[in-house]
């Protein structure tokens, strides 16, 4: 065993809020040997990203004790002074954050950060810097690195912004390298090449690694060792293979159980029935910037497609390729630019017959926090619905909705900020679901959550799904959830369906190239198989 | 960046033109007959009000009075007073029977006092406000930022000629520094131009500055807690150079559109301050030409005070643009 870079002992970390304190985390200890990587992992509130900035120093100046004892490539973090940590940070433990399209200041060009960071700890003039910047943003595969160093922030896509984070650390070649869930603001072939690309740098560098993670599978791939966090305690840490393969604490196990797994078929409903829903040639132009300065954005480019009475179609794809804009235009909340779309034979670009039918199409939106009114109770944004179409929106028949969604009927009337993520989910499915909708959209319903609460609102849907006898679009970028949910699935790039089928011979045997690369950057839980996809990925991308 | 400066000011001149059209009518609904007002009530013959009509072009359509006014605007016009022409060269605004002057020099003769006024007033409320401001952001919770507090919510309650007057009495009556201020040119004398206009510089900037000071707080507070300053710090960046140039961008930028609507308004209608402190400005001008219902100066000053907002708006959007880029793409 090689000296360790970082030892933390006995850290806690409490934050004081307005006469409350919280206790992030809870007497962690933990090793890391040079060059070794180790991933913590836990769900959200269970301390491990406090725990990433307490190696920095950076709870200093803040609401927070720090207790314990950290020592940083020997430097005690807790007792060093303000300058001593100071050259610590950046130098010798640089960090990646989980934004990267917030991480970067907008105000200033990219190239001029890394040669700020540069230069603060190393006494070179401007132009030796930026040789180094432009060196550093070739290094992690910004393309055309010498023209983009003058490039701002919002000109970069935020791969290439977390990319251009990951070369300002590498700028200044430090020991350790502490990055917090560093892709999971990203798409999923992104997040394959930005992995990639800081295992290919530990290579060269032999720079250590802590890995910040909620997601199991992107922790496999990539560390030796997993501490596994829970409410601030490591409930287990070992080898990464012993760990995910076996683990031996409940929680451990329990979380790995709900981990969605793309290699594991699902029993499929035989789906035979008669379209409910027809899409066809549906196109979608926004048109954005100003009266003198317009450019027309094509958000989807001829779908057609149809969804079968009672079937679960799941629809995939990144960022940007058009699957909420498509399933917006489904329950008509966007009006299509051209196309059709008939629901149960009725032509939904009619308002008479949309005004008969709407009941019939429900969505439950992405983002738990803000579709919900903060300033009415769950109660109230529950009913308005039912008293908006005549249905009985009586208290007895919100306790009744709360109580489907595995709610207590009793907070009927509590707001939603005093419930946790999971719990808004419920409370918007419960919304959706009131009117007894004969189509329920769900637009990345699952994706702001914890692993283990996805796994409830994923089996709340289909329990909810065979009672009412529901058709379910599931709109999601996650490929392992959309196989958990779906009967058929359409995968989406840049506006248009690539490829539609049923799920397991689609999942099994991709036709596509789109489908394959998507497939293929699918973080899996098992580190051999990990290593033997990051191989592939190597020959595919030269 | 160019093509958003040419949109930007094209579009200000655009709305200078509107604005000119729809003053016009304006003052052509009027139900005051403006030839009546000159011609007076006591010596009026009708042939005599028909002349001042004539002379004043009021005689002819609406369409063409604008007409004319466009073209005095660009090439100059003549107007004629009875007996006499006058000419009134470009960019001429109108010409003010009462005062027997061209509307623009008139304003001429007011302007350089509002701007003394604003100029100095503008240096001493953004250096004190946007200092005061940042230092209480970040001495946030201690003593120095409950003073602060309770300081510019005292000058957010006091009105100006409170202020004013207070200030007066203090240092002119009782502790007799200085005689009371009067307006001195300053091509006249650079010392006694900046003698006079120390007390109103002072009292104006103080009822001002509250607003900067609770901006430049709130911004640099919300600045302070962006992610990129948590990058700037993690990778060891000095503490003055987090807070000296990536926090203090971000926090003081939107203070741009507000300070050039403030200078803007405090030049063309800061006539509070200008009556304590009795300096012959435009504020003064324009509730004097409005009590007289003297129609060319109000439509001049109208589309003066409209030139300065547009003008200082476009400003601020272009220095705007120029620190924060993503404005000229969005």
């Amino acid at each position: 065993m090689s000296e360790s870079v970082v030892s933390v002992r006995d850290l806690v970390i409490d934050f004081h809020t307005e006469g409350d304190t919280v206790r992030a985390v809870d007497g962690l200890s933990f090793d890391l040997a040079a060059g070794r990587a180790l991933g913590i992992v836990g769900e959200s509130g269970s301390g491990k990203s406090a725990t990433a900035l307490s190696l920095l120093g950076l709870h200093r100046g803040g609401n927070a004790d720090v207790t314990g004892s950290i020592d940083v490539l020997g430097t005690d973090v807790l007792a060093a002074s303000n300058e001593q940590v100071r050259q610590l940070r950046g130098n010798r433990i640089a960090m990646v954050f989980q934004d990267p399209l917030s991480a970067l200041d907008p105000f200033f060009k990219v190239g001029d950060q890394i040669v700020e960071a540069y230069r603060a700890h190393n006494k070179v003039d401007r132009r030796a810097a930026r040789k180094r910047a432009i060196e550093v943003l070739d290094r992690v595969g910004i393309p055309d690195a010498a023209r983009r160093v003058d490039a701002y922030p919002h000109e970069f896509s935020g791969g290439m912004r977390q990319r251009a984070l990951i070369a300002m650390a590498l700028a200044l070649s430090p020991e350790v390298l502490v990055a917090d869930e560093p892709t999971t603001a990203l798409d999923v072939t992104v997040q394959a090449q930005i992995l990639d690309l800081i295992h290919d740098l530990r290579a060269e560098t032999g720079m250590a690694l802590i890995l910040v993670t909620h997601d199991l599978a992107v922790a496999a791939g990539n560390v030796d060792d997993v501490l596994v966090m829970q409410r601030g305690k490591a409930v287990e840490h070992g080898p990464a293979a012993d760990v995910l393969g076996a683990p031996s604490a409940v929680y451990t196990r329990e979380l790995v159980a709900a981990v969605p797994r793309l290699e594991q078929p699902r029993e499929s409903k035989v789906v035979g029935g008669e379209p409910l829903v027809r899409v066809d040639d549906v196109h979608q132009v926004f048109t954005v910037g100003s009266f003198l300065n317009r450019t027309k954005v094509h958000a989807v480019e001829g779908v057609t497609l149809d969804v079968l009475r009672g079937e679960a179609l799941g629809i995939v794809g990144e960022s940007g390729s058009g699957k909420t804009t498509l399933a917006r235009m489904i329950v008509r909340l966007l009006r299509p630019t051209s196309g059709r779309i008939r629901f149960d034979g009725r032509d939904l670009a009619d308002d008479r017959a949309l005004r008969e039918v709407r009941r019939e199409l429900q969505m439950v939106f992405q983002d738990p926090v803000s579709s919900l009114n903060p300033r009415r109770t769950i109660g109230e944004s529950i009913a308005d619905p039912l008293r908006v179409q005549g249905e009985d929106a009586s208290r007895q028949r919100v306790r009744e909705l709360l109580a489907l969604v595995g709610l207590d009927p009793d907070r009927i009337d509590r707001y939603p900020h005093e419930f946790s993520g999971g719990q808004r989910q419920r409370i918007g499915i419960a919304r959706a679901i009131g009117l007894r909708p004969r189509l329920l959209v769900c637009d990345e319903p699952v994706s702001a959550l914890d692993v283990s609460t996805q796994a409830q609102i994923i089996r709340l849907l289909a329990s909810l799904r065979s009672e009412f006898d529901l058709t379910l679009i599931f709109v999601a970028h996650d490929l392992a959830v959309v196989r958990q949910v779906s009967d058929r699935v359409a995968v989406m790039s840049k506006g248009a369906v690539v490829e539609l089928g049923e799920t397991d011979a689609l999942y099994d045997n991709p036709t596509h190239p789109y489908t394959k690369s998507l497939l293929a950057a699918v973080p899996v839980l098992d580190p051999e198989l990990a290593r033997q996809r990051r191989l592939e990925r190597g020959l595919l991308t030269p | 960046m160019l093509g958003y400066a040419v949109r930007r000011v094209s579009g200000a001149v655009a709305v200078l033109l509107i604005m000119s059209a729809v003053v016009y009518v304006l003052f052509f609904l009027m139900p005051a007959n403006p030839a009546q007002l000159v011609c007076g009530i006591k010596a009026c013959t009708p042939d005599r009000l028909a002349l001042i009509s004539h002379s004043l072009g009021l005689d002819e359509p609406l369409y063409l009075q604008y007409w004319h006014f466009l073209v005095g605007l660009f090439a100059g016009r003549d107007y004629s007073t009875g007996p006499s022409i006058v000419h009134c060269a470009a960019p001429c605004l109108g010409y003010s029977f009462q005062y027997t002057e061209p509307v623009l020099q008139i304003i001429g003769e007011r302007l350089p006092v509002s701007g003394s006024l604003v100029i100095g007033a503008a240096i001493l409320w953004l250096s004190l406000g946007i200092g005061i401001g940042v230092l209480s952001a970040l001495r946030r919770g201690r003593w120095l930022d409950h003073v602060v507090n309770a300081i510019v919510l005292g000058g957010l309650a006091v009105p100006i000629f409170i202020t004013g007057l207070m200030a007066l009495m203090i240092v002119c009556v009782w502790l007799q520094w200085m005689p009371f201020p009067t307006w001195v040119p300053f091509d006249e004398d650079p010392v006694l131009w900046a003698q006079n206009l120390v007390l109103p510089w002072i009292v104006l900037a103080l009822t001002t500055m509250p607003v900067y000071v609770r901006m430049s707080r709130a911004g640099m507070l919300e600045t302070l807690a962006e992610d990129h300053i948590r990058t700037a710090r993690a990778y060891g960046l000095p503490e003055r150079q987090v807070i000296g140039r990536h926090a203090l961008r971000g926090a003081l930028s939107p203070l741009i559109t507000l300070a050039a609507l403030d200078i803007a308004g405090i030049l063309t209608s800061s006539v509070l301050t200008e009556t304590v402190f009795g300096l012959p400005g435009l504020g003064q001008m324009t509730v004097q030409a409005v009590r007289n219902v003297d129609l060319p100066v109000v439509v001049g000053l109208v589309l003066l005070i409209g030139f300065v907002i547009v003008v200082c708006n476009t400003i601020a959007d272009l220095l705007y643009a120029a620190v924060d880029k993503r404005v000229s793409v969005q």
